[in-house]
Protein backbone atom coordinates (compact mmCIF):
# COMPACT_ATOMS: atom_id res chain seq x y z
CA UNK A 1 0.00 0.00 0.00
CA UNK A 2 1.13 3.47 -0.96
CA UNK A 3 -0.14 6.92 -1.80
CA UNK A 4 1.21 9.05 -3.68
CA UNK A 5 0.35 12.28 -5.38
CA UNK A 6 -2.28 11.13 -7.71
CA UNK A 7 -4.42 9.13 -4.27
CA UNK A 8 -3.70 12.82 -2.49
CA UNK A 9 -4.86 14.87 -4.72
CA UNK A 10 -7.80 12.85 -4.98
CA UNK A 11 -8.84 12.39 -1.88
CA UNK A 12 -8.54 15.89 -1.39
CA UNK A 13 -10.65 16.23 -3.78
CA UNK A 14 -13.52 13.63 -2.08
CA UNK A 15 -13.38 15.57 1.04
CA UNK A 16 -13.59 19.36 -0.95
CA UNK A 17 -10.31 20.28 0.90
CA UNK A 18 -7.91 22.62 -1.82
CA UNK A 19 -4.67 21.99 -0.67
CA UNK A 20 -1.36 23.12 -2.06
CA UNK A 21 1.81 21.66 -3.36
CA UNK A 22 3.64 21.94 0.00
CA UNK A 23 0.32 20.64 1.78
CA UNK A 24 0.70 17.34 -0.59
CA UNK A 25 4.13 16.73 -0.33
CA UNK A 26 3.72 16.78 3.31
CA UNK A 27 0.21 15.03 3.38
CA UNK A 28 2.35 12.05 1.26
CA UNK A 29 4.97 11.31 3.41
CA UNK A 30 1.80 11.30 6.75
CA UNK A 31 -0.51 9.54 5.20
CA UNK A 32 1.50 6.81 4.36
CA UNK A 33 2.97 6.50 7.80
CA UNK A 34 -0.42 6.83 9.33
CA UNK A 35 -1.67 4.19 7.07
CA UNK A 36 1.20 1.69 7.18
CA UNK A 37 1.24 1.76 10.89
CA UNK A 38 -3.01 1.39 11.26
CA UNK A 39 -1.66 -1.75 7.89
CA UNK A 40 -0.91 -4.01 11.25
CA UNK A 41 -4.82 -4.39 11.63
CA UNK A 42 -4.58 -6.69 9.16
CA UNK A 43 -2.76 -9.67 11.20
CA UNK A 44 -5.94 -9.40 13.79
CA UNK A 45 -7.98 -12.64 12.79
CA UNK A 46 -11.51 -11.29 12.41
CA UNK A 47 -12.82 -14.49 10.80
CA UNK A 48 -16.82 -14.60 11.55
CA UNK A 49 -16.67 -11.22 13.60
CA UNK A 50 -19.52 -9.22 13.17
CA UNK A 51 -18.77 -5.18 12.84
CA UNK A 52 -19.39 -3.19 16.07
CA UNK A 53 -20.72 0.45 14.78
CA UNK A 54 -21.40 1.71 18.21
CA UNK A 55 -21.53 -0.03 21.68
CA UNK A 56 -25.34 1.56 22.40
CA UNK A 57 -27.46 -1.50 22.55
CA UNK A 58 -30.59 -0.27 23.44
CA UNK A 59 -33.55 0.00 20.92
CA UNK A 60 -33.87 3.41 19.37
CA UNK A 61 -37.70 4.48 19.80
CA UNK A 62 -39.80 6.41 17.41
CA UNK A 63 -41.16 9.75 18.48
CA UNK A 64 -43.96 11.31 16.83
CA UNK A 65 -43.44 12.97 13.35
CA UNK A 66 -44.33 16.34 14.61
CA UNK A 67 -42.09 19.47 13.97
CA UNK A 68 -41.02 21.16 16.97
CA UNK A 69 -38.85 23.52 15.55
CA UNK A 70 -39.30 27.44 16.32
CA UNK A 71 -36.77 29.13 15.40
CA UNK A 72 -37.45 31.82 13.28
CA UNK A 73 -35.95 32.20 9.69
CA UNK A 74 -33.57 35.76 10.69
CA UNK A 75 -32.03 33.58 13.67
CA UNK A 76 -30.66 30.89 11.29
CA UNK A 77 -29.40 33.22 8.57
CA UNK A 78 -27.81 35.28 11.42
CA UNK A 79 -24.60 33.04 11.02
CA UNK A 80 -24.41 32.48 7.41
CA UNK A 81 -22.43 34.17 5.61
CA UNK A 82 -24.56 35.78 2.99
CA UNK A 83 -28.26 36.24 2.78
CA UNK A 84 -30.41 37.74 0.66
CA UNK A 85 -34.06 38.07 0.92
CA UNK A 86 -34.39 35.15 3.59
CA UNK A 87 -32.02 32.95 1.58
CA UNK A 88 -28.79 31.57 1.87
CA UNK A 89 -26.34 32.78 -1.63
CA UNK A 90 -24.11 30.39 -3.26
CA UNK A 91 -22.10 31.34 -6.58
CA UNK A 92 -24.14 30.65 -9.53
CA UNK A 93 -24.45 27.26 -10.11
CA UNK A 94 -26.82 27.57 -13.23
CA UNK A 95 -25.25 28.49 -16.67
CA UNK B 1 -11.21 38.99 49.85
CA UNK B 2 -11.37 35.16 50.58
CA UNK B 3 -8.71 33.55 48.65
CA UNK B 4 -10.61 30.57 46.39
CA UNK B 5 -8.38 29.33 44.48
CA UNK B 6 -7.85 25.58 46.00
CA UNK B 7 -11.63 25.60 47.02
CA UNK B 8 -13.54 22.31 45.90
CA UNK B 9 -17.09 22.34 44.48
CA UNK B 10 -18.39 20.32 47.72
CA UNK B 11 -16.62 23.03 50.42
CA UNK B 12 -17.59 25.84 47.44
CA UNK B 13 -21.45 24.56 48.25
CA UNK B 14 -21.00 23.99 52.15
CA UNK B 15 -19.89 27.95 52.42
CA UNK B 16 -22.22 29.17 49.96
CA UNK B 17 -25.39 27.36 52.14
CA UNK B 18 -23.43 28.90 55.63
CA UNK B 19 -23.56 32.27 54.00
CA UNK B 20 -19.51 32.56 54.37
CA UNK B 21 -19.53 34.28 50.90
CA UNK B 22 -22.10 34.51 48.40
CA UNK B 23 -21.93 33.47 45.03
CA UNK B 24 -21.08 37.07 43.76
CA UNK B 25 -17.39 36.65 45.44
CA UNK B 26 -16.98 33.78 44.22
CA UNK B 27 -17.64 34.58 40.76
CA UNK B 28 -15.92 37.83 40.76
CA UNK B 29 -13.11 36.50 42.54
CA UNK B 30 -12.44 33.93 39.80
CA UNK B 31 -13.17 36.14 36.72
CA UNK B 32 -10.34 38.65 38.45
CA UNK B 33 -8.17 35.18 38.07
CA UNK B 34 -8.81 34.83 34.86
CA UNK B 35 -7.99 38.73 33.72
CA UNK B 36 -4.57 37.77 35.88
CA UNK B 37 -4.01 34.73 33.80
CA UNK B 38 -4.54 35.56 29.99
CA UNK B 39 -0.96 33.90 29.27
CA UNK B 40 -2.34 30.73 30.10
CA UNK B 41 -4.58 31.03 27.38
CA UNK B 42 -7.59 28.65 28.99
CA UNK B 43 -10.67 30.59 27.46
CA UNK B 44 -11.28 31.42 23.96
CA UNK B 45 -14.75 33.67 25.04
CA UNK B 46 -15.06 34.99 28.78
CA UNK B 47 -19.04 35.82 29.18
CA UNK B 48 -18.11 38.06 32.71
CA UNK B 49 -21.79 40.03 32.41
CA UNK B 50 -23.64 37.09 31.99
CA UNK B 51 -21.36 35.25 35.01
CA UNK B 52 -22.30 38.14 37.81
CA UNK B 53 -26.29 38.05 35.86
CA UNK B 54 -25.75 34.28 36.84
CA UNK B 55 -24.12 34.78 40.04
CA UNK B 56 -26.99 37.37 41.31
CA UNK B 57 -29.65 34.97 40.77
CA UNK B 58 -28.28 32.12 42.90
CA UNK B 59 -27.73 34.70 45.59
CA UNK B 60 -31.20 35.57 45.60
CA UNK B 61 -32.33 32.03 45.36
CA UNK B 62 -29.63 30.52 48.14
CA UNK B 63 -31.39 33.68 49.91
CA UNK B 64 -35.05 32.27 49.40
CA UNK B 65 -33.90 28.80 50.32
CA UNK B 66 -34.52 27.18 46.62
CA UNK B 67 -31.11 26.18 46.06
CA UNK B 68 -30.50 23.80 43.34
CA UNK B 69 -27.69 21.39 43.35
CA UNK B 70 -24.80 23.79 42.33
CA UNK B 71 -26.38 26.74 43.30
CA UNK B 72 -23.80 29.46 42.29
CA UNK B 73 -20.69 27.19 41.55
CA UNK B 74 -19.07 29.22 39.21
CA UNK B 75 -17.65 26.67 35.56
CA UNK B 76 -15.36 26.49 32.55
CA UNK B 77 -17.67 25.31 29.24
CA UNK B 78 -15.86 23.81 26.78
CA UNK B 79 -16.24 25.55 23.74
CA UNK B 80 -17.29 22.21 21.82
CA UNK B 81 -20.84 22.72 23.83
CA UNK B 82 -23.48 25.19 22.01
CA UNK B 83 -24.36 27.78 23.83
CA UNK B 84 -27.15 30.28 23.05
CA UNK B 85 -26.32 33.15 22.02
CA UNK B 86 -22.65 32.85 22.97
CA UNK B 87 -19.84 32.58 20.34
CA UNK B 88 -19.10 28.44 19.81
CA UNK B 89 -16.15 27.59 17.70
CA UNK B 90 -14.77 24.25 18.42
CA UNK B 91 -11.44 26.00 18.49
CA UNK B 92 -11.56 26.32 14.84
CA UNK B 93 -11.15 29.23 12.49
CA UNK B 94 -14.46 27.12 10.19
CA UNK B 95 -16.25 28.57 12.84
CA UNK B 96 -14.61 31.66 14.67
CA UNK B 97 -17.79 33.49 14.20
CA UNK B 98 -20.34 31.15 15.05
CA UNK B 99 -23.16 31.94 17.37
CA UNK B 100 -25.60 29.19 18.31
CA UNK B 101 -29.05 30.02 19.08
CA UNK B 102 -29.58 26.77 21.21
CA UNK B 103 -28.26 25.06 24.09
CA UNK B 104 -26.54 22.09 24.37
CA UNK B 105 -28.44 19.59 26.64
CA UNK B 106 -25.74 19.27 29.20
CA UNK B 107 -24.72 22.42 29.31
CA UNK B 108 -28.57 23.56 30.04
CA UNK B 109 -28.93 21.22 32.79
CA UNK B 110 -25.71 22.81 34.22
CA UNK B 111 -27.22 26.33 34.28
CA UNK B 112 -31.12 24.19 35.47
CA UNK B 113 -28.56 23.44 38.29
CA UNK B 114 -27.51 26.44 38.71
CA UNK B 115 -24.39 26.57 37.70
CA UNK B 116 -22.51 29.95 36.51
CA UNK B 117 -20.72 30.20 33.25
CA UNK B 118 -17.37 32.23 33.16
CA UNK B 119 -16.71 31.41 29.69
CA UNK B 120 -15.70 28.89 26.89
CA UNK B 121 -12.65 27.19 27.30
CA UNK B 122 -9.96 26.69 24.71
CA UNK B 123 -9.63 22.81 22.87
CA UNK B 124 -7.93 21.51 20.11
CA UNK B 125 -9.50 22.14 17.20
CA UNK B 126 -13.06 19.86 16.59
CA UNK B 127 -10.98 18.02 19.58
CA UNK B 128 -8.46 16.37 17.63
CA UNK B 129 -5.40 16.70 19.73
CA UNK B 130 -3.16 15.50 23.11
CA UNK B 131 -1.57 18.70 23.54
CA UNK B 132 -4.44 21.74 22.88
CA UNK B 133 -1.54 22.59 20.08
CA UNK B 134 -4.04 22.79 17.41
CA UNK B 135 -6.44 25.58 18.41
CA UNK B 136 -6.94 27.99 16.03
CA UNK B 137 -7.16 30.41 19.10
CA UNK B 138 -3.36 29.35 20.29
CA UNK B 139 -1.77 26.93 22.76
CA UNK B 140 -2.84 26.76 25.88
CA UNK B 141 -0.16 26.32 28.95
CA UNK B 142 -0.39 23.81 31.67
CA UNK B 143 -0.02 25.95 35.07
CA UNK B 144 2.44 23.53 36.60
CA UNK B 145 4.77 23.86 33.88
CA UNK B 146 5.79 26.86 36.35
CA UNK B 147 7.22 23.90 38.42
CA UNK B 148 9.75 22.78 36.44
CA UNK B 149 10.13 26.52 34.37
CA UNK B 150 8.88 24.95 31.60
CA UNK B 151 6.51 25.73 29.11
CA UNK B 152 4.33 22.55 29.08
CA UNK B 153 0.98 21.30 27.61
CA UNK B 154 -2.02 20.78 29.20
CA UNK B 155 -2.61 17.82 27.41
CA UNK B 156 -5.88 17.47 25.00
CA UNK B 157 -8.18 17.96 23.62
CA UNK B 158 -9.99 19.34 26.95
CA UNK B 159 -6.92 21.38 27.29
CA UNK B 160 -8.31 24.71 28.16
CA UNK B 161 -10.61 23.50 30.61
CA UNK B 162 -8.10 21.26 32.67
CA UNK B 163 -5.75 24.35 32.31
CA UNK B 164 -8.37 26.57 33.95
CA UNK B 165 -9.14 23.68 36.67
CA UNK B 166 -6.08 23.48 37.90
CA UNK B 167 -4.87 26.95 38.00
CA UNK B 168 -7.87 28.06 40.05
CA UNK B 169 -9.85 29.86 37.32
CA UNK B 170 -12.81 28.03 38.02
CA UNK B 171 -14.25 25.72 40.09
CA UNK B 172 -14.59 22.41 37.55
CA UNK B 173 -15.07 22.31 34.12
CA UNK B 174 -16.60 20.53 31.40
CA UNK B 175 -14.69 17.92 28.67
CA UNK B 176 -15.64 15.59 26.00
CA UNK B 177 -13.47 12.59 25.48
CA UNK B 178 -13.22 10.67 22.73
CA UNK B 179 -10.69 8.94 22.60
CA UNK B 180 -8.75 10.38 25.90
CA UNK B 181 -10.26 14.14 25.89
CA UNK B 182 -11.01 14.20 29.36
CA UNK B 183 -8.66 11.58 31.13
CA UNK B 184 -5.22 12.31 29.39
CA UNK B 185 -5.61 16.36 30.33
CA UNK B 186 -6.85 15.59 33.74
CA UNK B 187 -3.82 13.24 34.26
CA UNK B 188 -1.99 15.85 32.98
CA UNK B 189 -3.14 18.65 35.19
CA UNK B 190 -3.11 16.84 38.47
CA UNK B 191 -7.44 16.47 38.12
CA UNK B 192 -9.77 14.31 38.14
CA UNK B 193 -11.56 13.76 35.03
CA UNK B 194 -14.56 11.00 34.48
CA UNK B 195 -15.91 9.79 30.83
CA UNK B 196 -19.23 8.30 32.01
CA UNK B 197 -20.61 5.60 29.75
CA UNK B 198 -21.57 6.09 26.19
CA UNK B 199 -25.08 7.23 26.29
CA UNK B 200 -24.86 9.24 29.87
CA UNK B 201 -24.58 12.21 28.13
CA UNK B 202 -26.53 13.73 25.43
CA UNK B 203 -24.92 14.47 22.46
CA UNK B 204 -27.15 17.62 21.63
CA UNK B 205 -25.54 20.58 20.61
CA UNK B 206 -22.06 18.88 21.36
CA UNK B 207 -20.37 19.72 18.23
CA UNK B 208 -19.53 16.36 17.10
CA UNK B 209 -16.36 14.57 16.19
CA UNK B 210 -16.52 10.74 15.90
CA UNK B 211 -20.37 10.66 16.83
CA UNK B 212 -20.11 6.84 18.43
CA UNK B 213 -17.42 7.49 20.88
CA UNK B 214 -18.07 11.12 21.93
CA UNK B 215 -19.04 11.67 25.35
CA UNK B 216 -19.13 15.00 27.92
CA UNK B 217 -17.85 14.42 31.35
CA UNK B 218 -16.39 16.71 34.39
CA UNK B 219 -12.68 17.85 34.93
CA UNK B 220 -12.64 18.87 38.56
CA UNK B 221 -10.16 18.85 41.84
CA UNK B 222 -11.53 15.82 44.02
CA UNK B 223 -13.95 12.31 43.05
CA UNK B 224 -16.54 14.18 45.16
CA UNK B 225 -16.85 16.72 42.62
CA UNK B 226 -16.94 14.68 39.91
CA UNK B 227 -20.29 12.96 41.32
CA UNK B 228 -21.79 16.59 41.75
CA UNK B 229 -21.09 17.61 38.45
CA UNK B 230 -22.05 14.58 36.66
CA UNK B 231 -25.40 14.44 38.52
CA UNK B 232 -26.02 17.73 37.04
CA UNK B 233 -24.41 16.63 33.19
CA UNK B 234 -26.73 13.37 32.52
CA UNK B 235 -30.38 13.06 31.37
CA UNK B 236 -32.14 11.21 28.90
CA UNK B 237 -32.85 12.97 25.95
CA UNK B 238 -35.00 12.28 23.17
CA UNK B 239 -33.02 14.81 20.91
CA UNK B 240 -29.96 12.28 20.90
CA UNK B 241 -30.42 8.83 19.30
CA UNK B 242 -27.95 7.36 21.53
CA UNK B 243 -29.18 8.77 24.55
CA UNK B 244 -29.43 5.96 27.15
CA UNK B 245 -32.43 5.49 28.89
CA UNK B 246 -31.15 3.15 31.59
CA UNK B 247 -31.90 4.63 34.84
CA UNK B 248 -29.78 7.08 36.16
CA UNK B 249 -28.83 6.49 40.60
CA UNK B 250 -27.50 9.38 42.93
CA UNK B 251 -23.63 8.99 42.12
CA UNK B 252 -22.91 10.45 45.88
CA UNK B 253 -23.82 7.14 46.72
CA UNK B 254 -20.08 5.91 45.34
CA UNK B 255 -19.50 7.40 49.74
CA UNK B 256 -21.19 4.25 50.84
CA UNK B 257 -20.02 1.73 48.21
CA UNK B 258 -16.88 -0.24 50.04
CA UNK B 259 -13.92 -1.53 47.97
CA UNK B 260 -13.80 -4.77 50.22
CA UNK B 261 -14.12 -7.79 48.70
CA UNK B 262 -14.40 -6.33 44.76
CA UNK B 263 -11.76 -7.57 42.36
CA UNK B 264 -9.53 -5.38 40.33
CA UNK B 265 -8.02 -6.72 37.55
CA UNK B 266 -4.73 -5.34 36.30
CA UNK B 267 -4.46 -6.11 32.50
CA UNK B 268 -1.03 -7.34 31.51
CA UNK B 269 -0.89 -5.34 28.17
CA UNK B 270 -1.20 -2.03 29.50
CA UNK B 271 2.78 -2.94 30.86
CA UNK B 272 3.56 -1.29 27.26
CA UNK B 273 7.18 -0.64 25.87
CA UNK B 274 8.01 3.07 26.66
CA UNK B 275 5.87 3.16 29.68
CA UNK B 276 7.87 6.09 32.07
CA UNK B 277 9.11 4.31 34.86
CA UNK B 278 7.38 6.32 37.56
CA UNK B 279 4.54 6.05 36.58
CA UNK B 280 4.82 2.08 36.54
CA UNK B 281 6.07 2.80 40.32
CA UNK B 282 2.85 4.31 41.13
CA UNK B 283 0.98 1.83 39.58
CA UNK B 284 2.57 -0.50 41.49
CA UNK B 285 1.22 1.95 44.44
CA UNK B 286 -1.81 2.11 43.26
CA UNK B 287 -2.25 -2.21 43.44
CA UNK B 288 -1.16 -1.81 47.08
CA UNK B 289 -3.44 0.86 48.32
CA UNK B 290 -6.72 -1.75 46.94
CA UNK B 291 -4.97 -4.19 48.36
CA UNK B 292 -4.53 -2.95 52.03
CA UNK B 293 -8.40 -1.48 51.27
CA UNK B 294 -9.64 -5.21 50.83
CA UNK B 295 -9.30 -5.60 47.05
CA UNK B 296 -8.77 -8.51 45.31
CA UNK B 297 -6.13 -8.07 42.81
CA UNK B 298 -6.14 -10.07 39.78
CA UNK B 299 -3.79 -10.07 36.69
CA UNK B 300 -6.08 -10.02 33.34
CA UNK B 301 -5.64 -10.43 29.93
CA UNK B 302 -7.30 -7.53 27.44
CA UNK B 303 -5.15 -9.38 24.60
CA UNK B 304 -6.61 -6.73 21.64
CA UNK B 305 -5.24 -3.71 23.56
CA UNK B 306 -2.51 -3.16 20.60
CA UNK B 307 -4.85 -2.94 17.90
CA UNK B 308 -7.02 -0.13 20.17
CA UNK B 309 -5.13 2.72 18.87
CA UNK B 310 -4.77 1.24 15.19
CA UNK B 311 -8.29 0.97 15.51
CA UNK B 312 -9.20 4.04 16.83
CA UNK B 313 -7.48 6.38 14.10
CA UNK B 314 -9.61 4.29 11.34
CA UNK B 315 -13.20 4.94 12.85
CA UNK B 316 -12.71 8.06 14.49
CA UNK B 317 -11.37 10.04 11.42
CA UNK B 318 -13.66 8.34 9.60
CA UNK B 319 -16.78 9.29 11.53
CA UNK B 320 -15.16 13.26 11.49
CA UNK B 321 -15.12 13.16 8.09
CA UNK B 322 -19.15 12.74 7.83
CA UNK B 323 -19.76 15.02 10.69
CA UNK B 324 -17.34 17.73 9.47
CA UNK B 325 -18.59 17.97 5.89
CA UNK B 326 -21.43 20.45 7.08
CA UNK B 327 -18.85 23.13 7.27
CA UNK B 328 -19.03 24.24 3.38
CA UNK B 329 -19.07 27.68 3.75
CA UNK B 330 -22.79 28.29 3.29
CA UNK B 331 -25.16 28.15 6.18
CA UNK B 332 -22.93 29.46 9.10
CA UNK B 333 -19.53 29.65 9.67
CA UNK B 334 -16.22 31.42 7.60
CA UNK B 335 -16.58 31.50 3.70
CA UNK B 336 -14.01 31.57 1.30
CA UNK B 337 -14.80 33.58 -1.42
CA UNK B 338 -14.82 31.54 -5.26
CA UNK B 339 -16.00 32.10 -9.17
CA UNK B 340 -18.14 28.99 -8.43
CA UNK B 341 -19.67 26.84 -5.92
CA UNK B 342 -16.73 23.49 -5.79
CA UNK B 343 -14.11 26.10 -5.51
CA UNK B 344 -16.09 27.67 -2.74
CA UNK B 345 -16.18 24.30 -0.54
CA UNK B 346 -12.44 23.53 -1.27
CA UNK B 347 -11.11 27.13 -0.35
CA UNK B 348 -13.21 27.33 2.50
CA UNK B 349 -12.45 24.06 4.28
CA UNK B 350 -8.51 24.26 2.58
CA UNK B 351 -8.40 27.36 4.63
CA UNK B 352 -11.08 27.21 7.56
CA UNK B 353 -9.55 23.90 9.04
CA UNK B 354 -6.40 23.79 10.81
CA UNK B 355 -3.38 21.19 9.73
CA UNK B 356 -4.30 18.28 11.87
CA UNK B 357 -8.54 18.50 10.72
CA UNK B 358 -7.29 17.86 7.23
CA UNK B 359 -5.14 15.38 8.14
CA UNK B 360 -7.66 13.77 9.59
CA UNK B 361 -10.16 14.22 7.14
CA UNK B 362 -8.33 13.07 4.16
CA UNK B 363 -7.63 9.84 6.66
CA UNK B 364 -11.25 9.62 7.23
CA UNK B 365 -11.89 10.09 3.70
CA UNK B 366 -9.41 7.73 2.39
CA UNK B 367 -10.50 4.66 4.72
CA UNK B 368 -14.38 5.02 3.70
CA UNK B 369 -13.36 5.78 -0.39
CA UNK B 370 -14.25 3.14 -3.16
CA UNK B 371 -11.77 0.03 -2.64
CA UNK B 372 -10.56 0.76 0.82
CA UNK B 373 -14.22 0.38 3.22
CA UNK B 374 -13.49 -3.22 4.02
CA UNK B 375 -9.78 -3.57 4.32
CA UNK B 376 -9.84 -0.23 6.64
CA UNK B 377 -12.85 0.40 7.50
CA UNK B 378 -14.88 -2.54 7.54
CA UNK B 379 -11.79 -4.24 9.41
CA UNK B 380 -11.57 -1.47 12.24
CA UNK B 381 -15.42 -2.19 13.08
CA UNK B 382 -14.26 -6.19 13.62
CA UNK B 383 -11.21 -5.43 15.79
CA UNK B 384 -13.72 -2.59 17.59
CA UNK B 385 -15.94 -5.55 18.42
CA UNK B 386 -12.46 -7.77 19.67
CA UNK B 387 -11.52 -5.44 21.68
CA UNK B 388 -15.48 -4.54 23.36
CA UNK B 389 -15.50 -8.60 23.47
CA UNK B 390 -12.40 -8.31 25.59
CA UNK B 391 -13.71 -6.32 28.37
CA UNK B 392 -16.88 -8.31 28.19
CA UNK B 393 -14.96 -11.07 29.25
CA UNK B 394 -12.92 -9.73 31.68
CA UNK B 395 -15.58 -7.93 33.52
CA UNK B 396 -16.98 -11.87 34.13
CA UNK B 397 -13.51 -12.27 36.53
CA UNK B 398 -13.46 -8.75 37.70
CA UNK B 399 -15.38 -5.53 38.80
CA UNK B 400 -12.80 -2.79 37.83
CA UNK B 401 -10.03 -2.41 35.74
CA UNK B 402 -6.93 -0.74 37.01
CA UNK B 403 -4.26 1.16 34.68
CA UNK B 404 -2.22 4.06 34.50
CA UNK B 405 -3.57 6.91 32.48
CA UNK B 406 -0.95 8.16 29.97
CA UNK B 407 2.55 6.47 28.99
CA UNK B 408 3.92 9.83 30.11
CA UNK B 409 3.71 12.65 32.16
CA UNK B 410 3.16 16.19 30.57
CA UNK B 411 5.53 17.46 28.03
CA UNK B 412 7.04 20.62 26.52
CA UNK B 413 5.02 22.27 23.75
CA UNK B 414 6.56 22.10 20.46
CA UNK B 415 7.63 18.57 21.04
CA UNK B 416 6.11 15.30 19.10
CA UNK B 417 5.11 17.74 16.68
CA UNK B 418 6.96 16.19 13.94
CA UNK B 419 5.25 13.16 13.41
CA UNK B 420 1.55 12.79 14.12
CA UNK B 421 1.79 8.98 15.65
CA UNK B 422 4.22 10.04 18.61
CA UNK B 423 1.41 12.55 19.51
CA UNK B 424 -1.43 9.61 19.11
CA UNK B 425 0.46 7.27 21.19
CA UNK B 426 -0.78 9.66 24.10
CA UNK B 427 -3.80 8.10 24.02
CA UNK B 428 -2.54 4.35 23.76
CA UNK B 429 -4.37 3.59 27.30
CA UNK B 430 -7.26 5.69 27.19
CA UNK B 431 -8.65 4.67 23.90
CA UNK B 432 -9.48 1.27 24.20
CA UNK B 433 -12.11 2.39 27.03
CA UNK B 434 -13.93 4.49 24.74
CA UNK B 435 -13.65 1.69 21.95
CA UNK B 436 -16.14 -0.03 24.34
CA UNK B 437 -17.98 2.84 25.52
CA UNK B 438 -17.09 2.02 29.28
CA UNK B 439 -16.55 4.56 32.02
CA UNK B 440 -13.57 5.44 33.08
CA UNK B 441 -11.82 8.00 35.38
CA UNK B 442 -8.38 9.35 35.80
CA UNK B 443 -7.55 10.25 39.28
CA UNK B 444 -4.24 12.00 40.71
CA UNK B 445 -1.78 9.30 42.23
CA UNK B 446 0.97 10.92 42.43
CA UNK B 447 4.03 12.47 40.92
CA UNK B 448 7.23 11.86 38.73
CA UNK B 449 10.98 12.74 40.13
CA UNK B 450 10.20 16.76 39.27
CA UNK B 451 7.14 16.91 41.16
CA UNK B 452 4.44 16.40 37.93
CA UNK B 453 1.50 14.69 38.56
CA UNK B 454 0.54 10.81 37.42
CA UNK B 455 -2.88 10.08 36.92
CA UNK B 456 -4.23 6.25 37.41
CA UNK B 457 -7.04 5.14 35.38
CA UNK B 458 -10.48 3.06 36.89
CA UNK B 459 -12.36 1.54 34.30
CA UNK B 460 -16.04 0.08 35.41
CA UNK B 461 -18.52 -1.92 33.57
CA UNK B 462 -20.92 -0.24 31.65
CA UNK B 463 -23.51 2.63 33.42
CA UNK B 464 -21.43 1.46 36.88
CA UNK B 465 -20.34 5.07 37.31
CA UNK B 466 -20.49 4.59 41.02
CA UNK B 467 -17.46 2.05 41.34
CA UNK B 468 -15.40 4.06 39.61
CA UNK B 469 -15.79 6.91 41.84
CA UNK B 470 -16.00 4.83 44.57
CA UNK B 471 -12.54 3.10 43.45
CA UNK B 472 -11.33 6.59 42.87
CA UNK B 473 -12.04 7.93 46.05
CA UNK B 474 -9.66 4.88 47.91
CA UNK B 475 -6.79 6.73 45.43
CA UNK B 476 -7.62 9.93 46.82
CA UNK B 477 -7.69 8.65 50.67
CA UNK B 478 -4.25 6.42 49.65
CA UNK B 479 -1.99 8.58 47.92
CA UNK B 480 -1.15 10.37 51.03
CA UNK B 481 -1.19 14.22 49.51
Amino acid sequence: MSIDNSTVKKVAKLARIEINEEEETTLITELNNILGWVDELKQVNTDSVEPMLSVFNESMQMREDKAESNFDNSQILDNSPESNSGFFVVPKVVE
Amino acid sequence: MNDFENLSISSAIEGLANKNFTSLELTEFFIKKIEKNKDLNCFITSTFDKAIEMAKISDQKIKENETRPLEGIPIGMKDLFCTNGVRTTAGSKILENFVPFYESTVSNNLWNSGAIMLGKTNMDEFAMGSANTTSFFGNVKNPLGSKVNKELVPGGSSGGSASAVSSGLCLGSTGSDTGGSIRQPASFCGLVGLKPTYGRCSRFGMIAFASSLDQAGPITKTVEDSALMLQAMVSFDKRDSTSSRQSIPDFSDFKKLSIKGKRIGIPKEYMIDGLNSDIKKIWDSGISWFKSEGAEILEISLPHTKSALPTYYIIAPAEASANLARYDGIRYGFRHNADDLNDLYQKTRGFGFGKEVKRRLMIGTYVLSAGYYDAYYLKALKVRKLISQDFEDSFKKCDLILTPTTPNVAFPIGEKQTNPIEMYLNDVLTVPASLAGLPAISVPSGFNSEKLPIGLQLIGKPFDEISVLAAGAVIEESRGF
